[in-house]
């Protein structure tokens, strides 16, 4: 039992940090760390950077255009690009679509989809969640209908993150209404572009706009478009679902944050001393320092667990939400009524007119509104719990 | 990074875990507790057997030069069953003391003699009034020619009545806080002027109130140097928190188990109570408590032999903190998932209860550890 990276670990972390001095935009990075509003751009070209160093794709295999890194490799990446102010990569493509295409696509399908995906030139959006099936997410009803060599699509998805921006949705589909729920579902990928799809934006508690629904009427999409056999497609859904746990822990992102929060408490004042000298504030941080080192230590036995991980990623998911959103609570107090005021034009790198206490507090509270999604995404935290007393506990 | 036993370390465990079940049932701990005498002595020399008394020892002294990570394994299995023995006293926190501090007539008296079973020991340190700080000591250790005078009163020394011999910390100068000026001394428990008033514990252990009346102690028996023990008591409570918060988590994992299997065959409304999902939930978050427990007990273990004495500290009191809140938590959700069979003495679960609350009160509770960590945070920003 050994703790300490070993030295050729090191070595990889210090190559990385090394890059990223060298090939991460200070503009990206200055809008990252003063958490300015994302966009579209500055995501792909700072995909299309990794892309030409090869690290396009830190979780894939070589074969298919990745790193090929190992599970400790990709965690020590991910930190560094936290902590060195890289924006979070598009998980839609990367982390979620790809393994299923990997593992349940055909050879056309990898040739078309894979390449576009690590390049960035495509961008992917999930078409998971229905009106009417979030939780209980197998009562979806966007049914596609096989005509000829076509499937006709009709319904709604919601909750689609960053879907006006997108070139393609994955899509679970009800393909037939036989048996239980779950068994007529079909996994299909869809061409944002083709007639009949339109995207009409959610604003969310923040005032920002990251969220979408998409209508789809009539849609008529290509049957060499279906992932894996018609109305096995929950299977699939299981599987990216299980791939998009272990990543939402988020450890590196939220180390990161905690460092950045240390360096608030210690700027923020609090009267004459600085924040960090308040023993109720100091605690609150302290405490969640520990949990975060308790979550860094735990993924990293899952990941290194030759069994691979099972239904305890679940764990990872609940905990590394509610860390999540307890640092950009305190991140939020550290600024206290600062963070008030809703300027969203601050948000922006070139703006230049007046904000009410330290750059911090601009993004303080709509970063908290925001972060609520956390624990209620990826199968809500409730959801995790059931996961566990059934599968981990038998119950 | 890798988070395996080496084979020996899961021999030991796989060993361990078989004598647990089949040689400690409930029963049998009940016998020994009843008896009141802090030990039994089957189950000690069994233990010392499969050399479990002497695997942190230097092979040097009879011991196998195992570390921290050994004593994990150890005082998991032990939370598991809820052994009783005192292995903590006498292997971890004297035992250490010894090879730590100890020259080699020392070590050479004391460390094989533990091996071998024949000899229990204990470290009494605690002062009334000091709760957790470590340098509230008050006991004097006066020089008197090649002799010293040892006065003061030591409370909640484990396993103190069966002791043969403890190890005291007493004041050669400075006052009551300094760290400076503190040093250790083995001291026979049968020398006159020493006084001891055993008790026993709410979970099975014993404890005891020790006070000395100018005892003589040759200066054969200082261990380590004069005036300069304090790092080395901090490194033997360490030893203790890495063993109870690994004694914990086998506990909260023996609660886990006995919690599920009384919900899935406990019926009300015609279904086993386990079908609830109120109660579900709730057994699920002791999962996730104890699975960030273990993370942080092997923590606690990896860096509890450290030199590097601040990273070392932190680290420790990083793993008491989350090990203690996550005890509680597991403990109270536990008995409260028994409904009231958790509240009777014929319930394992409620002397699982009973450990786990009474481990978060040894070497500084989790609000004390949480403020040490929270004050460390403060020293790095200086």
């Amino acid at each position: 039992m050994d703790l300490n990276y070993t030295p050729e670990q090191e070595a990889f972390r210090t190559e990385v940090r090394h890059f990223l001095d060298e090939n991460l935009p200070d503009d990206i990075r200055e809008r990252v760390q003063k958490r300015l509003r994302p966009d579209k751009e500055l995501t792909e070209r700072w995909q299309k950077i990794l892309f030409d160093k090869g690290w396009g794709a830190s979780t894939w295999p070589k074969e298919h255009g990745g790193t090929g890194w190992s599970p400790i490799e990709q965690l020590i990446f991910e930190e560094e690009c936290a902590l060195a102010g890289a924006p979070r990569q598009l998980d839609f493509g990367l982390r979620m679509v790809a393994p299923v295409i990997m593992t349940f696509g055909n050879d056309e399908q990898k040739q078309r989809f894979l390449p576009g995906i690590v390049s960035g030139e495509d961008w992917w959006c999930q078409g998971y969640s229905e009106p009417g099936a979030g939780s209980d997410l197998a009562s979806l009803r966007t049914s596609a209908k096989r005509e000829g060599d076509h499937y006709i699509v009709n319904g709604q998805k919601t909750w689609t993150t960053l879907g006006q921006h997108a070139d393609w949705i994955f899509c679970l589909v009800r393909t037939s209404n036989e048996g239980k729920p779950q068994q007529g579902i079909s996994f299909l990928l869809i061409d944002m572009n083709d007639p009949g799809i339109e995207v009409r934006p959610i604003i969310m508690l923040d005032g920002e706009h990251e969220i979408n629904e998409v209508y789809f009427d009539n849609v008529k999409v290509p049957a060499e478009n279906l992932i894996g056999e018609e109305n096995k497609g929950w299977t699939y859904a299981k599987f990216l679902l299980g791939h998009e746990r272990t990543g939402l822990a988020n450890v590196g992102l939220w180390k990161a944050l905690m460092k950045r929060l240390k360096e608030v408490a210690h700027e923020e004042q609090d009267g004459q001393r600085p924040l960090i000298e308040n023993t109720r504030f100091r605690d609150r941080l302290a405490q969640l320092d520990m949990e975060l080192r308790a979550l860094d230590l735990t993924v990293l036995r899952v990941l290194t667990d030759k069994r691979g991980p099972g239904p305890q990623a679940s764990i990872l998911k609940i905990r590394g939400s509610e860390i999540g959103q307890k640092l950009f609570e305190l991140l939020m107090e550290a600024t206290g009524q600062d963070a008030i005021a809703h300027v969203p034009d601050a948000l922006e790198l070139d703006y230049n007119g007046p904000r009410p206490g330290s750059i911090e507090a601009t993004p303080a509270a709509g970063d908290y509104f925001n972060m609520r999604k956390l624990s209620i995404f990826g199968g809500s935290n409730e959801i995790q719990r059931n996961i566990i007393a059934q599968l981990v506990l038998g119950l | 990074m890798n988070f395996d036993l080496t084979e020996e370390q899961q021999m030991l465990n796989d060993s361990l875990r078989r004598f647990v079940t089949n040689e400690y049932s409930f029963d049998k701990r009940s016998r020994v507790i009843q008896s009141g005498k802090g030990t039994d002595p089957a189950t000690w020399a069994a233990l010392a057997e499969m050399g479990l008394l002497a695997f942190t020892f230097p092979e040097d002294f009879d011991g196998l030069g195992g570390n921290a990570v050994d004593t994990m394994v150890v005082m998991e299995n032990f939370g598991r069953g809820l052994v009783v023995e005192p292995y903590l006293a006498t292997v971890v926190l004297a035992g250490g003391l010894v090879r730590d501090s100890g020259n080699d007539a020392q070590k050479g008296d004391i460390l094989p003699a533990i091996a071998t079973g024949e000899r229990l020991m204990g470290f009494a340190h605690s002062e009334p009034g000091a709760r957790y700080h470590l340098a509230h000591v008050q006991t004097t250790a006066r020089k008197d020619g090649d002799h010293f005078l040892i006065s003061g009163q030591k409370t909640a020394v484990l396993h103190g009545g069966q002791a043969k011999q403890l190890i005291v910390s007493a004041r050669t100068s400075g006052t009551a806080n300094d760290q400076h000026g503190l040093s250790l001394f083995i001291v026979d428990t049968d020398s006159k002027g020493v006084k001891v008033d055993d008790y026993a514990t709410h979970d099975g252990h014993r404890i005891a109130d020790v006070s000395f009346s100018n005892v003589t102690v040759s200066a054969d028996n200082l261990l380590g140097e004069i005036d300069q023990a304090f790092p080395a008591i901090e490194k033997a409570i360490d030893l203790g928190i890495a063993a109870v918060c690994a004694e914990a988590v086998g506990a909260m994992e023996a609660m886990n188990a006995a919690t599920l299997d009384y919900i899935k065959t406990r019926k009300q409304f015609g279904v086993p109570i386990g079908k609830f999902q109120v109660l579900q939930h709730r057994m699920a978050d002791m999962f996730i408590q104890t699975e960030q427990a273990r993370s942080m007990a092997i923590l606690a273990a990896t860096e509890a032999d450290s030199d590097d004495r601040n990273r070392r500290r932190e680290a420790l009191s990083m793993a008491k903190t989350l090990v203690g809140q996550g005890a509680r938590y597991v403990a109270q959700e536990g008995v409260q998932l028994h409904g009231g069979m958790g509240v009777t003495e014929e319930m394992f679960a409620a002397h699982l209860f009973k450990r786990l609350t009474l481990i978060n009160l040894l070497f500084g509770d989790a609000e004390h550890h949480l403020a040490e960590v929270s004050d460390g945070l403060l020293a790095k920003s200086a």
